[in-house]
C-alpha cells in the first residue's frame, strides 16, 4: 500500500494492524514497527530527523579544520565501523549548552578545544568518557581529559604578510608587540584565550613563570596594559580560525595572532603569510559528547576509533596539527618533512609555552571581562 | 407609544450592542492567549532569570557584574549610539528617496520598489560579507580609489564603527521606505494643490502641508529601525571588526563564558528597559511638538 499522502496512515488503521498482529506473532511486530514509524516520517515530514541506530551526527569548527577531519578522521573510521556519520558545523560550547539545556538531540559529539569540555564538564552538560573503551595508552600525557579525548595539537602562533616583512616578520612575540621595529597593523583574538600569554612573553618573562604571574590581579593588568600600549595599530579582533586566515589572505592586516594550521592552508591557498614555532603556545583539541546524548554508547566506540593513528596520519595531510597519538609518527605514517612542520614535533615543541588548561579554569572569567574592557576602552 | 417603542428598540439596541462586542472580545480570546504565551510569559521569565545566580539560587550578581566592569555600560552606549546613528542615516536617505517614489507614477514606483525590495529578500549574512569585499583594505573600492590616484593610502572603512554603520543602514532601509511609502501615497496631493493655488511655494507646500502629514509614516519607520538596530549581532560582528561590541554579542559571548541564563537574561532585560524608557521619553516629546506645531 503506497500512501498517497503523509496522512493515508490514519490511526485506526495501524490501531488495526497492531490489534491483528498481537494475536499472531513476533515477527509480524517488526513490521508493524516498521510501518509505524513510516507513518511517524510521513506524519512528521518536517522538522523530526530521522534518526538511526548505526548513525552518528557529530559536529565541528567547519573551514579548513573540518574539511581535513571529515576526509581524514570522520568519514574512514564510520566506514571502518560500518555506520554513516552526519556532520555539521555549530558555534562552541554554548552550542552544546543550550541543547543539553534545552533537552534538544541535534548531535551526538561535538569537536572543541579542550579548555571548553572542562569548563563544560564542570558545569555538568558533559558525558564522562570511558577510558575502558577509549585507548589512550600511546597519547602524549595531558592530551585526554574526563570530557574530551584528545585528537590534534595546535599552535598560537603569530604570523605575518611576507608581501610587508618578507622573510623577517616577528620570529617572537617581542617583535609582535614592537610597533617601531615592525610597523604594520595588527590582529589579535576577540577573546582572551592565548592571548595575555604573548603580552608576557613579549615582556620577556620566561615560560614558566607565565601563568604564576597571570595568576596575581597585578600579572594580569601587567599583560592587559602590554596590549593597550599596541591598541592604536590593532586594526581587527578575530573571532574564528577562518576569519584570521582570511584577514592574511586578503591583506587585510600585517601580522595576526592565530592557530598555525589555518595559516598553512592559507599559504598553500596562496595568501603570502609565514610564522615560526618560536612564537607558539600549545593546546589541544577532541571529542566530547553532551549529556544525554542518544547515541552515547555508539559515540563512545567512534571515538576509539578516531584514536587509530592511520586517522590521525591522514588529518595532518590536510592541516598541520599535530596528533595526539604517538603511534601516529612511526612506521612512516607521515613523512619526515610534514612531521617536522607540526606543532607537537619534538623540534617545535621546545620552544613553545603549553596552554595551562587549569589557569583558565579558574581565572577564565576574570580575564575575558577584563579582556572586554580593555576593548572597548 | 411612539416614544416608547422607541425606548424599546434602544433597550434591543444596546442589547445587540453589548452582545456584539462580547463577541468581539470572544474573537480576540486567541490572540491575547498568544501574545500572554509567546510575549508575557517569556518576559516574566527573562526577568526571573537574571535574577539567579551561578550557583543557581536567588542573587543580584548578574547585575553587579554590570557595574563592577566598565565594559558593559560602554557596550550599551555602543548600542545605542549605533542604532541611532543608523535610524539617522535611514531617515536622511529614506525620507527623500521615498518622497521621489511617492509622486511618480504608479508604474515607475512599483519598478523603484523593486529596487528595494530585492536587497530586503536577500541573506544579511550574504549582504553583510558583500560590504566587507567590497569596503576591505584590498576590496574594490579602494582599489579603484588607490588605481585614479585619488587616494594614496587605502581608506578603512571596515572594522570599525564606520562599516558597521554603512552595513546596518544598508539593511535597514527598507524598513523604514516601506511603512513611509505606504502613507506618503495616501496622502491626498489636492492638499498640495491647494496649498499652492493659495499662493504658497512648493518648499512651503511641502513643509507646511506634505511633511506633516508624512510624520506618522516617518515616526513608524523610524521606531522600528531603532528597535530591531538594538538586537542587531551578524553586521556589527563582521563590519565592526570586534571594534564595535553590541549588546547581542555581549549576551552571545556571556552565555559561553558564564554558562548561565542569568548572566545573558540580565543584559537582555537592561537593554528592554532602557529601550522602553527611551521610546516613552520619544513619544513624550514628539507629541509635544505636534501639539506645538499645532498651536
Amino acid at each position: 500500500m503506497e500512501p498517497k499522502n503523509s496522512f493515508d496512515f490514519d490511526g485506526s488503521c495501524v490501531n488495526a494492524d497492531i490489534v491483528e498482529v498481537l494475536n499472531v506473532k513476533g515477527e509480524k511486530m517488526k513490521k508493524v514497527k516498521q510501518i509505524l514509524s513510516l507513518a511517524l516520517m510521513g506524519v512528521l515530514a518536517f522538522g523530526a530527523s530521522a534518526y538511526a541506530e548505526d548513525s552518528i551526527r557529530i559536529v565541528s569548527w567547519g573551514g579548513a579544520y573540518q574539511k581535513g577531519q571529515s576526509i581524514g578522521i570522520f568519514q574512514p573510521a564510520a566506514k571502518a565501523m560500518g555506520i554513516t556519520v552526519k556532520e555539521d558545523t555549530y558555534g562552541g560550547i554554548s552550542d552544546v549548552k543550550l541543547m543539553v539545556k534545552s533537552g534538544g538531540d541535534k548531535f551526538d559529539m561535538f569537536s572543541s578545544g579542550a579548555g571548553s569540555c572542562a569548563s563544560g564538564g564542570a558545569e555538568g552538560i558533559l558525558e564522562k568518557l570511558d577510558y575502558s573503551i577509549i585507548d589512550v595508552s600511546n597519547h602524549i600525557p595531558g592530551t585526554w581529559s574526563d570530557y574530551c579525548a584528545g585528537a590534534d595539537i595546535f599552535s598560537v602562533v603569530a604570523a605575518w604578510n611576507t608581501d610587508t616583512y618578507g622573510d623577517n616578520g616577528p620570529r617572537s612575540w617581542a617583535d609582535f608587540y614592537d610597533v617601531e621595529k615592525f610597523p604594520g597593523t595588527r590582529a589579535m583574538r576577540s577573546k582572551v584565550d592565548a592571548q595575555l600569554e604573548t603580552a608576557l612573553l613579549a615582556d620577556g618573562v620566561p615560560m614558566s613563570e607565565v601563568y604564576n604571574i597571570l595568576s596575581t590581579e597585578e600579572g594580569m593588568d601587567r599583560a592587559l596594559d602590554k596590549i593597550r600600549s599596541i591598541k592604536d595599530h590593532i586594526a581587527v579582533w578575530w573571532t574564528s580560525g577562518a576569519m584570521h586566515a582570511q584577514l592574511m589572505k586578503d591583506g587585510e592586516v600585517d601580522m595576526t595572532t592565530g592557530w598555525n594550521g589555518r595559516f598553512d592552508v592559507a599559504k598553500r591557498d596562496g595568501a603570502k603569510v609565514a610564522y615560526d614555532y618560536k612564537t607558539g603556545i600549545m593546546d589541544w583539541e577532541g571529542y566530547g559528547i553532551p549529556k544525554g546524548a542518544k547515541n552515547k554508547d555508539l559515540g563512545m566506540k567512534y571515538i576509539a576509533e578516531m584514536m587509530k593513528p592511520e586517522y590521525m596520519a591522514e588529518f595532518v595531510k590536510h592541516i598541520t596539527y599535530g596528533p595526539t597519538n604517538t603511534k601516529a609518527y612511526e612506521g612512516g605514517l607521515i613523512s619526515d618533512a610534514l612531521a617536522r612542520s607540526l606543532p607537537s614535533h619534538p623540534d617545535n615543541a621546545k620552544h613553545q609555552l603549553l596552554l595551562s588548561q587549569d589557569w583558565y579554569a579558574k581565572y577564565r572569567t576574570i580575564a575575558a571581562e577584563k579582556y572586554t574592557e580593555m576593548m572597548t576602552e | 407609544m411612539a416614544t416608547v417603542g422607541a425606548h424599546l428598540n434602544e433597550e434591543a439596541l444596546k442589547r445587540l450592542d453589548r452582545q456584539e462586542r462580547f463577541n468581539l472580545f470572544g474573537l480576540t480570546l486567541p490572540y491575547l492567549g498568544l501574545v500572554s504565551i509567546l510575549i508575557i510569559i517569556p518576559i516574566g521569565w527573562l526577568f526571573y532569570m537574571s535574577f539567579i545566580g551561578r550557583d543557581g539560587t536567588l542573587s543580584f550578581e548578574n547585575y553587579t557584574r554590570m557595574l563592577d566592569s566598565k565594559a558593559y555600560i560602554r557596550i550599551f552606549i555602543t548600542t545605542f549610539k549605533i542604532s541611532f546613528l543608523t535610524t539617522l542615516i535611514c531617515a536622511l536617505i529614506g525620507y527623500p528617496l521615498t518622497y521621489f517614489m511617492s509622486q511618480l507614477p504608479k508604474k515607475w514606483a512599483g519598478i523603484c520598489m523593486i529596487g528595494v525590495l530585492i536587497p530586503f529578500w536577500t541573506s544579511l549574512l550574504v549582504r553583510t560579507y558583500a560590504w566587507l569585499v567590497l569596503l576591505q583594505k584590498k576590496g574594490l573600492l579602494n582599489n579603484l580609489l588607490l588605481d585614479f590616484q585619488i587616494i594614496a593610502e587605502p581608506i578603512k572603512f571596515v572594522h570599525n564603527t564606520s562599516g558597521t554603520l554603512i552595513g546596518m543602514a544598508h539593511i535597514m532601509l527598507p524598513f523604514l521606505i516601506l511603512p513611509l511609502y505606504a502613507n506618503m501615497r495616501s496622502i491626498d496631493k489636492d492638499c498640495v494643490r491647494a496649498a499652492a493655488s493659495l499662493g504658497a511655494t512648493p518648499s512651503r507646500a511641502f513643509w507646511t502641508v506634505f511633511f506633516p502629514l508624512s510624520i506618522p509614516g516617518l515616526l513608524a519607520g523610524l521606531l522600528i529601525v531603532f528597535v530591531l538596530c538594538l538586537g542587531f549581532y551578524v553586521t556589527p560582528a563582521v563590519l565592526g571588526g570586534g571594534r564595535v561590541i553590541m549588546a547581542a554579542m555581549k549576551i552571545s559571548s556571556n552565555i559561553e563564558l558564564y554558562f548561565s541564563w542569568g548572566a545573558a537574561s540580565a543584559l537582555g532585560v537592561v537593554l528592554l528597559v532602557v529601550t522602553m524608557a527611551i521610546l516613552f521619553i520619544a513619544s513624550r516629546l514628539v507629541s509635544i511638538d505636534q501639539i506645538s506645531t499645532r498651536g
